[in-house]
């Protein structure tokens, strides 16, 4: 990959001064875990909210014995993937994968790897909306003094009246958690799915808002619960008797594409982690 | 009724502008005025000391721009004093003061042993949550969280303040003033609050209502033993709920006593002026 570098641009795109600007933030991301620290978003050579976040997380990190896996929607070769990949390789220089267990940082839209993660392996999540308050406080000034207070008592009235309304907590994306019992924190742009694998996990886990100008984190073995009553507990989207039409996985995030055919087309659902299911694909060939 | 005191403040101050060396003495009720007529700077609250006692109803009185609201605001802890103390009588005995709680700390303190009623329902409810969602609140503050029992709590609390538990997923907008402010004593009950601050409740409504309001309010504080201190202009509603009154005017303290007395015998020419034109 090293005869594909743009020797034009210093290693990883990034100077020197915003990569420690974002490496000082990261710190202070690890340090309270779940508090949302301003930083100063650069201009990056793709549009806002097309994951400079994460893209600006990744390069600051990024060293040149790393190992790099970009995904979105969990498919390695969808639009945005491809773009951000190219991107970062052509400015470092740094080899890639598709293999989950082979990456050293795995730069992710709306999914989590299936595949457990390590102690030595970190996710950089692009992040759309930062801010879980602001659904019921739109000023950021005052939502920043509600998350300095811990007053989170409107956050829990917009659950209560989710039940009200809809007889369930009808939260699709973006689940709201309280991260080491102290500060709320947006999942965006994870599906509930993914939610219970950021509590006590051993992996780093890093979120870019670029937007929004916002690093969080989530350290390893952290408490991450998500907002639930007793008796309307969390719960993931899972549909029993549906399975993967590829690898017959039953534990999975399933998508839905609408496939073509002769008589029309139908609906099929296959794993959303697509280099996972590919890989059980490939390890039961081999096996039959 | 205990003699021992549950919240005693002591010297405090509030001012709002820069400050001059002769604001003391420029301002005041002997001079008339709150406001510096040198530097602009408003004393809202000067050496005001008071002790409030466990299971009493204080009322402050005052006209407006007297400070009563500031000092209020301060001992709801929404307002951070310039100077002076907020002591606070813990159930076991312990003091602690209020003002030198920090903002977490002080929110604590304030979800879990104060509530509050303002004069305008839209400062205490949120408008955009149904009128269960706004009682809920303090309940999920408190930490309640299994939905079914804190609808019904919240029933309970509707039931007690004489609104219908039927209206519990209404939007605030659809109800009157009266009832507003009842959803807003039933949300201030809510989490068992040790104190409770009453903000110029009944101003603004029509005087049936507010004997209502007025009643729910004596039979509560009968019931519940709950200590309330009451801000008002209006000396017909201290009379009927407070055992001891506190006038104050431009910032000061002018006069303190029992209710009764202040009322049949005023010392201050102020009071005096006051009880005169109103009754």
């Amino acid at each position: 990959m090293t005869e594909l570098t743009d020797q034009l641009y210093h290693f990883a795109l990034l100077d020197e001064d915003a990569q420690r600007e974002i490496r000082r933030k990261l710190l202070k991301a690890v340090a309270i875990p779940g508090h949302l620290v301003p930083f100063a978003s650069r201009d990056m050579p793709i549009a806002r909210g097309w994951g400079t976040g994460g893209l600006q997380i990744t390069l600051s990190l990024i060293t040149p014995e790393d190992t790099l896996k970009v995904i979105d929607q969990g498919d390695d070769e969808s639009v945005n993937a491809v773009n951000l990949r190219r991107l970062i390789t052509r400015t470092t220089g740094v080899a890639t994968t598709t293999d989950t267990t082979a990456a050293t940082i795995i730069q992710t839209r709306h999914r989590i790897p299936e595949e457990p993660m390590r102690a030595d392996q970190i996710l950089v999540l692009q992040v759309p909306m930062a801010d879980p308050l602001r659904w019921v406080e739109p000023n950021i000034e005052r939502a920043t003094i509600m998350h300095s207070e811990a007053d989170y008592g409107k956050m829990w009235v917009y659950m209560y009246e989710s039940i009200v309304r809809a007889g369930d907590l009808r939260i699709a994306s973006q689940y709201p958690v309280i991260v080491n019992r102290r500060y709320m924190m947006d999942t965006t742009p994870i599906p509930r799915w993914d939610v219970p694998k950021l509590h006590m996990a051993e992996t780093l886990y890093l979120f870019g808002a670029g937007r929004e100008k916002r690093i969080y984190a989530v350290p390893p073995y952290t408490a991450v619960e998500p907002l639930q009553f007793e008796d309307y507990p969390f719960r993931t989207e899972y549909r029993p008797g549906q399975r993967c039409a590829r690898c017959g996985a039953e534990n999975t995030f399933l998508t839905s594409h609408f496939v073509a055919d002769a008589h029309g087309g139908r609906w099929e659902t296959t794993c959303s982690d697509v280099s996972y299911c590919t890989k059980r694909c490939a390890a039961t060939e081999t096996t039959a | 009724m205990s003699e021992q005191w549950l919240l005693r403040v002591e010297q405090l101050e509030k001012h709002f502008g820069p400050g001059c060396p002769v604001c003391r003495q420029l301002t005041g009720p002997t001079t008339g005025r709150s406001r510096c007529p040198r530097c602009g700077t408003v004393w809202a609250c000067v050496d005001v000391n008071l002790q409030l006692h466990a299971g009493e109803v204080l009322g402050i009185v005052g006209e407006s721009g007297s400070g009563k609201s500031t000092l209020l605001q301060m001992i709801y802890l929404a307002l951070r004093p310039d100077s002076g103390h907020i002591w606070y009588r813990e159930s076991d005995g312990q003091l602690r003061d209020l003002t030198t709680l920090n903002r977490y700390e002080a929110r604590l303190f304030q979800n879990t042993h104060l509530g509050i009623v303002y004069q305008r329902p839209e400062l205490g409810l949120n408008m955009r949550f149904s009128v269960g969602g706004n009682v809920a609140e303090k309940l999920l503050l408190a930490e309640w969280r299994h939905f079914g029992r804190i609808r019904v709590r919240t029933s309970e609390l509707m039931n007690k303040t004489e609104l219908l538990p039927e209206r519990i997923d209404d939007e605030p907008t659809t109800f009157s003033g009266g009832m507003l402010q009842r959803v807003q004593i039933a949300r201030a009950l809510a989490s068992h609050p040790t104190i409770l601050l009453l903000d110029e409740v009944t101003s603004g409504l029509d005087v049936s209502v507010q004997a209502r309001v007025l009643d729910l309010l004596r039979r509560i504080q009968w019931t519940d033993r709950i200590t309330m201190l009451l801000v008002s202009h209006d000396l017909g509603v201290v009379r009927q709920l407070a055992r001891r009154t506190i006038v104050m005017k431009n910032g000061h303290i002018v006069e303190a006593g029992l209710t009764d007395q202040i009322l049949e015998d005023p010392q201050h020419p102020y009071t005096q002026l006051l009880v005169s034109s109103a009754l």
